[in-house]
């Protein structure tokens, strides 16, 4: 069922005056997960930008209650929740992670896989702003071959860790993929994971202005790049059988792709890449929706 | 004594102050060009648009607290928000 602008519910869940970047997309995303699940929903939140746009003690700028927990911790802690929540009856109030690419793809992995093989019935989100933005912009296994940060100022040398892939690999009942850049698309799969008994993996690409080196106003723009040119990857995976979803759909076919210079141009993480690298980046794009086409066919 | 404290924040608004003071660049709305399709409802990071009028279609700006990012401005379809530069 597709969703329109005009039936999403007016109230707000991240309030007015919070301590986020202008342009932020981890605020976009923590308003459109509010809206997805109109505030009947418990948020734990690792170290991140999350924590600090939440607001200084003695303030919060989340209207829902928020547990910070320590970085390696965040879907362990939720499965304990969540265990809670069975003993006291309570059904109707999700337990959602929200965690960085840094605290779900590096730090927090363990206890991610441990809560997916358990099939603990909690939501995980990974809002993936492609390296350590609250620290300083260091790389994390989430940022993409090629891009610099503070940490891989000759642009990085590995390629972006496949976290929803590697989670669809523990055969939880739902792993999706969304982008801050296409809001209905992620409220559809936050919905469709809360009636969902089980483990559910969103993974949300966020483009970051203050990290990804480009002007606050484009965060839309190279999100919506990102997946025009096939660097990032709309789909869901729902009882092992994947489907791409929104645009995505429509791009199997490579030459109905964008050229991937023109997300890459927009940022200055990028500026110092090579013509080689951008060959081996874009090698690698192609292999990814060979995978893609792959388990299309095999679900 | 000991004074004991339990950090518990409460939702509030403007925990982070009037982030309206952040802005170098204000946007503005032409209602004339306005076509009502809530894009930049939608996108505005800070859920700083507000929807006004009995049918909530019509938008404005609450100016105490946008920061000024320019999305609005950069996603309208009908080009009806420019920036203007702050006194
Ligand atoms: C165990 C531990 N190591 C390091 C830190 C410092 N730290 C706080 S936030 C952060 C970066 C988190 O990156 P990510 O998860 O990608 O979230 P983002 O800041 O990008 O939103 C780091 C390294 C910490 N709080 N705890
Ligand atoms: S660094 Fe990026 S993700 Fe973090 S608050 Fe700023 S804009 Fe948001
Ligand atoms: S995006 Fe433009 S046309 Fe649409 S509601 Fe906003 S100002 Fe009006
Ligand atoms: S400039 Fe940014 S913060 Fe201000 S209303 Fe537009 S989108 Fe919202
Ligand atoms: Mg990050």
């Amino acid at each position: 069922m597709s969703i329109s602008i005009r039936d999403l519910p007016l109230e707000e869940y991240v309030l007015l005056g919070n301590a986020a970047c202008p342009g932020c997309p981890a605020s976009i995303g923590l308003r459109m997960l509010g809206k997805a699940l109109e505030g009947k929903f418990i948020l734990v939140v690792p170290a991140c930008c999350t924590s600090i746009i939440q607001g200084p003690y003695p303030k919060s700028a989340i209207k829902v209650p928020v547990l910070n927990i320590a970085f390696a911790a965040s879907a362990a802690t939720a499965s304990g929740i969540r265990a809670g929540f069975e003993a006291l009856g309570k059904k109707d109030v999700q337990v959602v992670v929200w965690a960085g690419d840094g605290g779900t793809a590096d730090i927090g992995i363990q206890a991610l896989s441990g809560a997916a093989e358990r099939n603990e019935n909690i939501i995980y989100i990974c809002y993936d702003n492609e390296a350590y933005m609250n620290t300083g912009i260091q790389r994390s296994s989430a940022t993409p071959y090629g891009a610099w940060t503070t940490t891989t100022w000759r642009g990085k040398t590995e390629f972006k860790k496949n976290v929803p892939l590697i989670m669809a690999a523990h055969r939880v009942p739902y792993v999706a993929t969304a982008s801050i850049a296409y809001p209905l698309d992620f409220i559809a799969k936050v919905r469709k994971a809360a009636k969902i008994n089980g483990f559910k993996y969103i993974h949300l690409h966020a483009p970051c202005p203050t990290g990804w080196r480009f002007p606050s106003d484009k965060t839309i723009e190279v999100g919506r790049l990102a997946v025009l040119t096939g660097m990032w990857v709309l789909y869901e995976i729902e009882n092992g059988v994947f489907r791409l979803t929104g645009v995505s759909k429509s791009l199997l076919d490579k030459s109905k792709r964008k050229p991937i210079e023109d997300y890459l141009k927009l940022q200055g993480r990028f500026s110092k890449i090579s013509d080689e690298q951008i060959d081996l980046l874009k090698r690698h794009v192609d292999e990814l929706w060979m995978e893609y086409k792959h388990l299309m066919e095999s679900g | 004594m000991v004074k004991l404290i339990i950090p518990v924040s409460k939702p509030e608004e403007g925990a982070a102050g009037l982030t309206g003071i952040w802005r170098s660049f204000k946007p503005i709305i032409d209602q004339e060009k306005c076509k009502h399709c809530l894009m930049c409802w939608l996108y505005c990071p800070e859920g700083a648009i507000e929807r006004i009028g009995e049918d909530k279609l019509t938008v404005k700006i609450n100016y105490d607290y946008c920061k000024g990012c320019g999305i609005c401005a950069d996603i309208c379809p009908f080009k009806a928000i420019t920036m203007v530069r702050e006194e």
